[in-house]
């Protein structure tokens, strides 16, 4: 397969996965901003979520001030930089329009027709009122692309390439996700009042719900909802979906059928962090510190990022 | 309001229906207006969701539009296709000798036939190509011929597309439409099927591949994802099921044409390409061109590498070419043309050019390079001050123009907002030339949805219709 197809592929699924995880993410700020909480609270809660998304800077350069209905605009439907959920769908369609010989007919018309739908669902979703149904829809459409994926492509490179986009972004953003809380503020020290423990079961909830996990935790633990728990579900646990292990588990695989030699470099680099979350106790990563084993992951997520770029989608000069 | 041929209606006459298109007509009489209203719209959102579409230049970057479709088909007989095919096939055969001779032994400038400095002075003609051998010695192995029915309904060629001809996917997603949206037609009707078009491609494409290569790499080339074609490009690719590659894929090594793929470099035998030859090669032609590949050019004098269309067939296509091809035909092959020339003037023949400034508002005046309906007059449809500005132009530079009386074109019955009106069209056939000639029944038929209209270009406001050529 041509390297730049390849490369095309990749994105695809990574714009995709990244609008839905966006909206996911953006979800979970609506629904914790309905809880009572102090007023500083809540925009610590909208910066978090710029922060996380590196918008921080692009947003203060747009706004004066910093209010929930400002943030959901610019990173939901403001086309003025490439993050936001329209500019990454946009992406993934012009990624898709790119390789449109390489995907099945069905493939390519499930991102042609997100593309197509998105400003009337914009406008027909009332998004200043109640952003929720959007965010519904986008999270739609990409369980819809990643089905018509798995259900009509031949199982060669181009889906492996698609599948090895789809789980290093998801790895990425459920990281993301599990850090906001963290972003930003500092460890926090001291006993809690219980009604900041009570916040903190809804924050938690909201993650939760956020990548789909609410039962599945009810059904895993059949307790009390802590952090370390999520933590340990999003993380740690191999057969929960969007967790960083379940996500490295396919990137692995994925990355083995493109390569065909078990030594490869960027194998093994994608092993060994695999190996690590895979042998790792939830107990091992709050003591090293949960921001900062995520902040580490994410840095290598990145670097594995890079590595597969350089050694199959776009090779130096020959 | 000039006459013209109605293809459906003798005489435009509404109850002088032709033979071949009664079965039609007495169907679409029974249609009701909500239905057909509904497919049109049916074809139109299909077309959007599958991305049919072409990007429109000048226009913000990355628009992109549905070439209209027109749900009444076009309808030629067996009889009229024979003929035509007839003409094609010796219309591109001599324009494949055309070109092989004028970069070889130019036996047709010796002969007196067409004057040299026609040719060698031409812009499109490529000094690079001279005594270099091509696969059977065949430069256009896709041209698409624009063929136009005037007066009592003769068949005339308007051009020679011998460059990079496109209009096939259309020709192939209209065929596709009428089948989804109208099955039961094809059931009153038989229709030579134009499906198998991608399969006569590539067979044609691996037919001229280098010799010594038994079992050919072909790869389609394109500009990239915003050229207005690109559908067509990705389209063709696919059905071919060959890899799409752009310039930046592919490399030149040891006298050999590379692409990048994730298992590293792949040898390339044949590029069917869809770029022009100014931009194919930055150290041959534009040297600012980044949709090229450096180093193509020497590997493909080599003969090491099949292009397709070859480099320097400009030549043959230019507008200033056009009035000789009739004469290369008796030239080459001893035989009459089949398909007729619209009569021609060359405003670079001094009583030639003053016939034509004495008659602008009644003619066609077009630049000798332009294409896709810019740069051109059309006497009869344009203002006293369009024609005056336009004869400047002429006068300062008479060789850049030819001129041909206004072709009062064919026209076939379509949908436009009033309801049903005759609109004028044209038809490209795809004439595919490798070891033999060979083409699909049929081809593009474009047709201009303004009234009165001439041009039938997508980018100035024209839409297609199915093709159909009626077998029996």
């Amino acid at each position: 397969m041509l390297s730049r197809t390849a490369d095309h592929l990749f994105w695809m699924a990574r714009y995709t996965e990244r609008a839905e995880n966006t909206a996911r993410m953006l979800d979970v700020n609506v629904q914790t901003a309905l809880l009572p909480q102090s007023a500083r609270a809540a925009e610590q809660g909208w910066r978090a979520t710029l922060g996380i998304s590196e918008l921080q800077e692009a947003f203060d350069r747009k706004y004066d001030k910093l209010t929930p209905r400002d943030v959901l605009h610019f990173m939901a439907l403001d086309t003025s930089h490439s993050s936001s959920i329209t500019s990454c769908l946009r992406s993934a369609r012009e990624n898709a329009r790119a390789v449109r010989g390489t995907l099945t007919t069905e493939v390519w018309e499930t991102h042609n027709t997100t593309w197509l739908e998105m400003q009337n669902q914009i406008d027909e979703s009332d998004f200043e009122n109640d952003p929720s149904p959007f965010f519904e829809w986008v999270k739609h459409r990409s369980h819809l692309s990643r089905g018509v994926t798995l259900g009509t492509m031949l199982q060669d490179e181009a889906l492996f390439f698609i599948r090895l986009g789809t789980f290093l972004e998801r790895a990425d953003n459920t990281a993301r996700i599990l850090d906001v809380k963290f972003h930003g503020a500092s460890a926090q020290t001291g006993e809690k009042s219980s009604h900041e423990n009570q916040l903190d079961f809804y924050y938690w909830a909201a993650i939760l719900r956020s990548v789909s996990a609410f039962e599945i935790y009810r059904k895993v633990y059949r307790d009390a909802i802590t952090p370390a728990r999520v933590a340990d579900l999003l993380m740690l646990k191999a057969d929960m979906p969007r967790s960083l292990l379940a996500s490295l588990t396919e990137v692995v695989n994925n990355l083995s059928m493109v390569t065909g030699d078990p030594h490869n470099d960027t194998l093994r680099f994608a092993g060994k962090l695999h190996a690590e979350l895979k042998f790792a106790t939830i107990n091992d990563v709050l003591h090293e510190g949960l921001h900062d084993y995520l902040t580490e992951f994410l840095e290598d997520i990145y670097e594995l990022g890079n590595r597969i770029s350089r050694e199959f989608l776009v090779p130096l000069a020959a | 309001m000039r006459k013209f041929f109605d293809e459906m209606y003798i005489d435009g006459a509404s109850n002088n229906v032709r033979d071949h298109y009664r079965e039609f007509e007495a169907w679409l009489a029974t249609q009701s207006p909500k239905t057909v209203a509904r497919k049109r719209a049916e074809a139109d959102l299909i077309f959007r969701r599958v991305g049919i579409t072409f990007a429109v230049y000048g226009n913000e970057a990355g628009t992109e539009r549905v070439i209209p479709f027109d749900i009444i088909p076009r309808m030629i007989t067996a009889s009229e296709w024979a003929h035509m095919e007839a003409g094609l096939e010796q219309r591109v055969r001599t324009l494949n000798m055309f070109i092989h001779d004028i970069y070889h032994d130019q036996n047709i400038v010796k002969a007196g036939i067409i004057p040299p400095e026609q040719i060698f002075r031409n812009a499109q003609y490529r000094p690079e190509m001279q005594g270099i051998s091509v696969a059977s010695d065949i430069y256009a192995h896709i041209a698409g011929v624009d063929i136009v029915r005037a007066g009592q309904g003769e068949f005339y060629v308007l051009e020679d597309n011998l460059r990079v001809p496109s209009g096939v996917s259309y020709m192939l997603e209209d065929r596709k439409m009428m089948m989804r949206l109208f099955p039961e037609l094809f059931a009153k009707h038989q229709v030579a099927p134009v499906a198998h078009y991608p399969d006569m491609l590539l067979d044609n494409l691996r037919s001229v591949a280098p010799i010594g290569v038994t079992d050919p790499t072909v790869v389609v080339m394109t500009p990239g994802m915003y050229n207005s074609a690109y559908f067509e490009h990705a389209f063709l690719a696919q059905q071919m099921g060959v890899e799409l590659v752009e310039g930046q894929d592919l490399f030149v090594n040891d006298n050999a044409v590379y692409m990048r793929t994730t298992r590293g470099p792949k040898r390339v035998d044949v590029i069917y390409r869809r770029i022009d030859d100014d931009y194919m090669d930055p150290l041959a032609f534009r040297a600012d061109s980044t949709l090229g590949v450096p180093g193509l050019l020497s590997v493909y004098r080599s003969g090491r590498v099949t292009l397709a269309n070859a480099i320097g067939t400009g030549v043959a296509d230019d507008k200033s070419i056009y009035p000789y091809v009739p004469d290369m035909v008796r030239f080459y092959l001893s035989e009459e043309p089949i398909l007729n020339n619209v009569p021609t003037y060359q405003c670079r023949k001094k009583d030639e050019l003053s016939y034509v400034l004495a008659n602008l508002p009644e003619l066609v005046v077009k630049e000798v390079h332009g294409a896709g309906g810019y740069g051109m007059l059309v006497g009869p449809a344009s203002t006293k001050e369009e024609i005056e500005s336009f004869r400047q132009r002429i006068i300062a530079r008479p060789d850049g123009y030819i001129a041909q009386p206004t072709l009062a074109l064919s026209a076939c019955p379509t949908f436009v907002d009033s309801g049903v009106a005759p609109r004028h069209i044209d038809l490209r056939p795809f004439v595919l030339s490798g070891k033999t000639i060979s083409m699909v029944p049929g081809g593009l038929t474009r047709v201009a949805l303004k009234e009165g209209s001439l041009v039938v270009n997508s980018s100035q406001g024209g839409g297609t219709k199915d093709t159909w050529i009626l077998e029996n």
